[in-house]
């Protein structure tokens, strides 16, 4: 009974993890309606630059991550400025392809630049703390951290989203790209200043990404694939709902992994797969597309 | 006076290409008597390739569904192949048929699950598919599990026609394994050629061509567009799944994560398709020489091979989105498979 109770906290915090991972990929299709396909190479992207600055300042990873945020930033509005925003358009073909062919590019220029070794972020102490919650259940310090770091992470979107001047900017370019236009919206600006805020997200799910667990250049595409899953079970365009998505997937994984270890990635995919077949709009749908 | 007009397809020039094509056909047909070994590898990978590349430039130029799946396909083909002639004993070239079979009947449950999903969505679901089936032949323990496993090599040397072949040709049983390889790579690259070529000038051909430009449209005009793209869909992973079976008969050996590589069975086959020309049966045809060169010359430099590629995909969306044949026939309105259909006068030379 507490084992099977520890499986699901446990499931809940990797949630946590697949909803920090997802949470970019969701900002950008409701923003702009683009899949990214190289996002889950920006998110190791990001965790080799967090790696840079933690061992050429010789920093925490947390502090490492807070230099690497704006770098990053800077890094998705010019990666829109000059590049996706032309694919921008009716058809699919081209983001898709366009971004396909960053992630190898991405991919590739990580296996060329640090080789194919295994990385980690060093915590330090708290990797190994955890807290207590009686009855011989614990919680690790550190996948407590991830959830909580997803919850402020929406958190923060939603405020943005519905709080400020740029993110009614985002709803409008949103729900009616030429109206927006003629309201004074500089849809490109946007765009990249969408993309900008995406890989500072992406920066806090790389920093739990590396601390949490070994990375390389290749894992990419996997975290693609976990993230869409969270994007689509969660409904597309909704926040909370990628939130849900994320601990949908990290439950029917950790669950998984309790019966067979080798099944924990099948039962991740699984659950997408049901969920799709039951509720092909997702569980709290929002935008139509 | 009424004037009198008929629909046409293709015109002098197409009976041409039809010709020249006729005898490329004879050429490559007769080509194992005279070329060398390695040629004939080099023939059976550029089949193959331009095999999928066809498929997927069917599903994705004309039926607009763009998948990143397809090596679902590969690797069930491949499976299928291991699992009919090491565990049943049958032919492999019987096998790279019901292999097809095979295939078009699991794209039935896989079409359900994915046709849910639209535009890049149904992309990204495809792979998602293609992983499932991957971890999930990571568990066939008696085909090797995740490590997976080789074909005896008495399966190989014992297909439909060897003895045949060799006393023919007077070579020995491995030469002439890859000759028989090398015309059904052949069979199935140039019957995938016509066959999309007849689709396309069918009705159904129309149907699609009406799809790709307008869905509803399409569907006010009386299109069943779900039928229409299920059809093609299945259609496809049949013959992806065949080109597949092929596949690992020539390696002959066999693994979840090389079957079901999304790089090698759909990320180089969308390049292909993209570089030659989405949307026309002569840009697979293109795409598939330029890849060959580029991974001849290239293919040494590893990481820096696949950077250039992946520049390579960005430049051509960017600046040739309807790649060289596109470009080409733009400008001289070279046509080598005529689908378009034409009103002309009658009595005029068409």
């Amino acid at each position: 009974m507490t084992a099977w109770l520890d499986t699901l906290l446990q499931g809940v915090m990797l949630g946590g993890l697949y909803a920090l991972f997802a949470a970019g990929l969701s900002l950008i299709f409701g923003i702009m309606r683009l899949v990214n396909l190289a996002h889950g190479d920006l998110i190791v992207l990001a965790a080799f630059v967090v790696l840079v600055v933690t061992t050429a300042l010789g920093l925490d990873p947390f502090l490492a991550a807070l230099v690497a945020a704006p770098l990053l930033f800077g890094f998705g509005y010019a990666l829109q400025h000059l590049l996706l925003n032309r694919t921008l358009g009716r058809d699919i073909l081209p983001p898709l392809l366009v971004t396909f062919g960053l992630s190898i590019i991405v991919q590739n220029g990580l296996l060329q630049g640090f080789s194919a070794d295994s990385r980690r972020l060093g915590a330090g102490a708290l990797e190994t703390q955890s807290v207590s919650l009686g009855g011989g259940l614990a919680l690790g310090v550190m996948p407590l951290l991830t959830l909580a770091s997803a919850v402020a992470a929406i958190l923060a979107l939603n405020l943005l989203f519905y709080r400020t001047s740029l993110g009614r900017a985002f709803r409008a370019t949103s729900d009616d790209p030429e109206t927006a236009q003629l309201m004074g919206i500089d849809n490109r600006r946007i765009f990249a200043l969408a993309m900008g805020v995406a890989m500072t997200v992406v920066t806090v799910a790389a920093l739990h990404l590396g601390m949490r667990a070994n990375f390389d250049p290749t894992i990419g595409p996997a975290r693609l694939i976990y993230a869409f899953e969270a994007v689509i079970i969660g409904g597309l365009g909704s926040l909370w709902g990628t939130l849900a998505g994320g601990i949908v997937i990290g439950l029917a994984q950790t669950i998984g992994a309790r019966i067979d270890p080798e099944w924990q990635i099948l039962a991740g995919h699984l659950a997408f797969l049901t969920v799709l077949a039951l509720r092909p709009r997702g569980l709290f749908p929002r935008a139509v597309d | 006076m009424e004037q009198a007009y008929r629909i046409a397809v293709g015109g002098r020039f197409g009976r041409l290409a039809a010709l020249a094509g006729a005898a490329m056909l004879v050429f490559f047909v007769a080509l194992p008597a005279f070329a060398g070994r390695a040629t004939i590898e080099d023939l059976i990978f550029v089949f193959y390739m331009l095999a999928l590349a066809q498929y997927w430039n069917l599903l994705a130029g004309y039926a607009g569904l763009i998948s990143v799946g397809q090596q679902a396909f590969v690797g069930l083909g491949g499976y299928t192949l291991f699992a009919l002639t090491v565990m049943a004993g049958l032919d492999p070239l019987l096998a790279i048929v019901l292999a097809g079979l095979v295939a078009g009947l699991l794209a039935l449950p896989t079409a359900f699950v994915v046709f849910r999903l639209h535009g890049a969505y149904f992309a990204i679901g495809t792979w998602v598919v293609a992983e499932v089936y991957r971890l999930v032949f990571a568990q066939w323990k008696q085909l090797g599990g995740g490590t997976g496993t080789s074909l005896p090599p008495e399966i190989t040397n014992t297909v439909f026609g060897i003895e045949w072949v060799k006393s023919l040709f007077d070579v020995r049983t491995s030469a002439a394994r890859d000759m028989i390889l090398y015309w059904a790579a052949l069979a199935l690259a140039a019957g995938t050629v016509l066959a999309v070529y007849l689709i396309l000038r069918s009705r159904h051909g129309l149907a699609l061509a009406a799809i790709r430009d307008s869905e509803p449209a399409a569907a006010s005009a009386g299109v069943d567009n779900f039928r229409t793209k299920l059809a093609v869909y299945v259609a496809t992973a049949m013959g992806t799944g065949m080109v597949g079976a092929l596949i690992y008969l020539q390696k002959a050996r066999i693994s979840p994560d090389s079957a079901f590589a999304v790089l090698d069975w759909t990320a180089y086959v969308i390049l292909i398709v993209v570089i030659g020309g989405i949307g026309t049966i002569e840009g697979p045809i293109v795409g598939v020489l330029v890849f060959y060169f580029l991974q001849s010359y290239l293919a040494g430099y590893g990481t820096w091979y696949l950077i250039l590629l992946g520049a390579l995909a960005i430049l051509v969306m960017l600046f040739a989105p309807r790649g060289i044949w596109g470009y080409v026939s733009e400008r001289t309105n070279l046509v080598l498979f005529p689908i378009r259909r034409r009103l002309v006068r009658s009595g005029d030379g068409a």
